[in-house]
């Protein structure tokens, strides 16, 4: 073999990529930064901001340390208020979402315009943003927590019923055929055909759509839809950070709970 | 013959009856409890339904005349999330890192994990609030709202997948005697690599939802528009700007869904 | 007495699933229809109680013509048709006993079906079927639960609770080992004999099938090419119904791979017999 032989048969230099493939990667990359530069910089961001930001944060603690703990027992209400929004809002959203499951499901709908329909329902309802649908609902209720249940409800029915209906198009369609075959009515195929079978997804999606709609409600008072958050707005507007202090860990500490309680009801089912 | 039982209850929960009606009780006791404790403007909820209906037909036609106002807005929305995006993706590496307890030190871990668990718990919304104070009104407190989600969303991701991933590879890079960094780039990098790739994409979709809402309480974007067209009452305009963030919303979706599907 | 005159599917993309397919049932007997896959013998017993929709012909249940029911005269006539699996179809997160009962939800009100308020004469049937299939004491287990001998058991239960006027058998046996699906074919000819109703039973298992049934229908692609008993099937009657190729294979070598003992078997017996199958090949 000679040396050039040796040469092309084990050559000195070895890519993973082309200088194709290479170049198409650089390229990404390279859009990829350009895009987010460019929209950065049509923000206009004013970035002397973040010459004193550390200063700023620093004061912002300074001022929330001590919390005022006096102010726990004003706090207490809102908050059982919040959790009281979320949990109402999630039983609305079960009574809601089963049915639209079902139109949306392709195995349990009776016609295309229904589920069309029930697939509008839940686009639209997740599109929408919790804090805008209470937007909406304090316009037509007035400020309060009723707002914040419906609002709740429908940016959870979107949640929900998509997952429902996915766990509906998976069902095992033999155990369905079965009851049909024993000459059972429509009704009666789905509440004993289909409904076991997606019965442990609507328990786990509800608890878990619980938890979330616990961490949605701390914000709906911004727009007036009850919960803690309405004086959490205030007291920041009125730079009342002790008190702050005292709602960010009350807020933490019930989340960080209703997340336990939804992770251990979740792990229970199936 | 022997007689058969003629009766037959499906086995429940309970333990017995009792228990189960008491659990009823209780559960509707909270039920109406909760109702009562949530102080009910009657009188303004029975006016809802006609209210709601003249709500919508105040929104009929909406109304594009205004619309650079709302591009503006959907623009400024689109450009607060694709800063977030990438400025949260490359903050998320190290953070992720440091919140792997197979990698790091104990401690270093439990202050990662702590970042985590902090920025998760609180509300977007709640951090923009705190931004806007911090930096004034506009996309500067929006952006870093979003680049606060995005980093401790693919962190966790990263975190997980790094404390999932097989240990073998990595071992076998080790017993090649490479030091930690080189560890990182030949037996961590390969293995999460498309997932935070995947993760990424689904997050600037999720910023783009986040970036619609993040402006009611002033961080910028087409949220603000809304938030002002509701106290002015110009419903018609709201509709619109309802309309285009669906729209938005769903193209995102669809483009995210579409990158995903070619990283595979 | 039971009908079916000219039965024939066309699927949409015109594929003849069955071309014309005559036969009738008059006596409480129990019926092995046995062909090659794709012969239409699953989709013959899916037509008769309309899982499947026929496009032409008649299937006559004690002079009731199915193929033209709808809504609630066909859920009517489901009733009286009982129904079993081969993949057992039960639903897996139910208990054994609401299975069971599921058999009866014809009669009852959604209401009480979802009350699981059934009538006490249905219970007690319930027990006396789960004892009389070998389930005593499991009525309360979830079927997820059970093993595939045990689930088919429960089908079994759940298609006699109907007190059908026929049985309708899919391949209640493919998906189970070979001893459990003797215990389950004897299982279903004893009950079909006691209750006096007549089973149509698709299988695989040409010596099982001779084994236990009282009656053999071949199908080959959708035609009724054998109808008989089961000792008049003979070398030249599997020929007829499994083609030359596949027949000779089954028989010469012990090659068929799905049923090796029981091929051997028949073989063995072929040889020491007339060049008849004789009974009780695996008895």
């Amino acid at each position: 073999m000679t040396p050039k032989e040796h040469a092309k048969r084990h050559p000195e230099i070895w890519r993973k990529f082309s200088p194709r493939e290479t170049l198409v990667r650089y390229a990404w990359m390279f859009g990829i930064v350009l895009v987010a530069a460019w929209s950065l910089r049509n923000l206009d961001i004013p970035w002397f901001y973040f010459l004193d930001a550390h200063k700023q944060v620093a004061d912002l603690f300074r001022r929330m340390v001590p919390p005022d703990w006096g102010h726990f027992s004003e706090v207490m209400m809102p908050l059982i208020e919040t959790i009281h929004i979320a949990t109402l809002g999630t039983i609305v959203t079960y009574a809601l979402a089963l049915p639209v499951a079902f139109m949306a499901a392709r195995n349990t709908t009776p016609n295309k315009l229904i589920w069309f329909i029930g697939r509008f329902i839940l686009v639209s309802s997740r599109s929408i943003n919790t804090i805008v649908w209470a937007l909406i609902f304090v316009a037509i209720f007035g400020p309060g927590p009723v707002a914040g249940v419906w609002a709740i409800a429908f940016r959870s029915i979107g949640f929900m019923g998509k997952l429902i209906a996915e766990a509906i198009e998976e069902i095992d369609h033999g155990a369905v055929e079965a009851i049909e075959a024993t000459g059972a009515s429509r009704l009666q195929v789905l509440m004993l055909g289909v409904l076991p079978q997606v019965w442990p997804v609507i328990l786990g999606t509800t608890v878990y759509r619980w938890d979330i709609n616990i961490r949605e409600s701390t914000v709906l008072g911004f727009v007036g839809a009850g919960g803690i958050g309405i004086q959490l707005y205030s007291s920041i507007n009125l730079f009342a950070w002790d008190q702050v202090a005292v709602m960010l860990l009350s807020i933490l500490a019930v989340v960080i709970l209703s997340e336990f309680v939804s992770a251990t009801v979740r792990a229970k089912i199936t | 013959m022997t007689s058969y039982p003629t009766s037959w209850k499906p086995p429940t929960l309970f333990p017995n009856e009792t228990l189960r009606y008491i659990t009823m009780i209780l559960g509707l006791a909270y039920i109406v409890w909760s109702m009562s404790s949530l102080d009910f403007d009657w009188h303004r909820i029975s006016q809802g339904l006609p209210r709601a209906g003249n709500m919508i037909s105040r929104m009929f036609p909406p109304d594009i005349s205004r619309w650079e106002l709302l591009v503006k807005g959907v623009k400024e929305s689109i450009e607060m999330a694709f800063a977030s995006s990438f400025i949260g993706m490359v903050l998320a590496i190290p953070l992720g890192l440091c919140a792997a307890v197979n990698l790091v030190p104990k401690p270093v871990y439990y202050i990662a994990r702590s970042i985590l668990i902090l920025t998760r718990t609180f509300h977007e919304v709640i951090w923009a609030i705190f931004f806007v104070k911090i930096v004034g009104f506009g996309p500067l407190a929006g952006v870093l709202t979003l680049i606060v989600a995005s980093v401790s969303f693919i962190a966790k991701m990263i975190a997980e997948d790094i404390e999932n991933m097989n240990p073998g590879q990595a071992e076998a890079v080790r017993a090649t005697g490479a030091s930690f960094p080189k560890l990182l780039i030949y037996a961590v990098a390969p293995q999460i690599l498309p997932r935070y790739l995947g993760v990424s994409i689904y997050r600037l979709d999720a910023n783009i939802r986040h970036s619609t809402v993040v402006g009611i309480v002033g961080a910028g974007g087409i949220g603000m528009t809304l938030s002002a067209t509701f106290k002015r009452y110009d419903y018609d305009f709201s509709l619109s700007i309802l309309l285009t963030i669906i729209a938005l919303v769903f193209m995102g979706e669809i483009f995210s869904n579409w990158v995903r599907g070619r990283l595979r | 007495m039971f009908e079916v005159t000219d039965l024939e599917i066309q699927y949409p993309n015109g594929y003849k699933a069955l071309h014309g397919v005559t036969l009738t049932v008059s006596e409480p007997q129990v019926v092995a229809i046995i062909g090659s896959s794709g012969a239409g013998k699953s989709t013959l017993i899916r037509c008769i109680n309309r899982l499947v929709e026929p496009t032409a012909g008649s299937i006559k249940l004690d002079g009731l013509e199915l193929t033209t029911l709808g809504g609630s005269g066909l859920r009517k006539a489901r009733r009286r048709i009982g129904m079993i699996f081969q993949e057992y179809n039960l639903v897996e997160r139910l208990t054994v006993m609401e299975n069971v009962l599921s058999g009866r939800l014809g009669y009852v009100s959604f209401w009480r079906a979802y009350r699981r308020n059934f009538p006490p004469q249905d219970i007690q049937n319930a027990y006396e079927l789960l004892e009389r299939v070998g389930l005593e004491g499991r009525e309360n287990t979830r079927a997820d639960a059970l093993s595939g001998g045990q689930r088919q058991r429960v089908g079994i239960a759940r298609a006699l609770m109907q007190k059908p006027d026929i049985l309708l058998v899919d391949e209640p046996t493919a998906s189970l080992d070979p001893k459990t699906s003797r215990q389950i074919m004897r299982l279903i000819c004893e009950l079909a004999h006691e209750f006096g109703t007549p089973a149509l039973v698709n299988i695989h298992d040409v010596a099982l099938a001779q084994a236990s049934a009282d009656r053999i229908i071949g199908l080959s692609d959708g035609r009724l090419v054998f109808d008989g008993k089961p000792e008049d099937l003979n070398e030249e009657a599997l020929t007829l119904i499994y083609g030359e190729e596949d027949w000779s294979s089954t028989i010469k070598d012990d090659g068929d791979d799905e049923e090796e003992g029981v091929a051997g078997l028949t073989k063995a017996k072929t040889k020491a017999g007339n060049g008849l199958i004789s009974e009780g090949a695996a008895g």
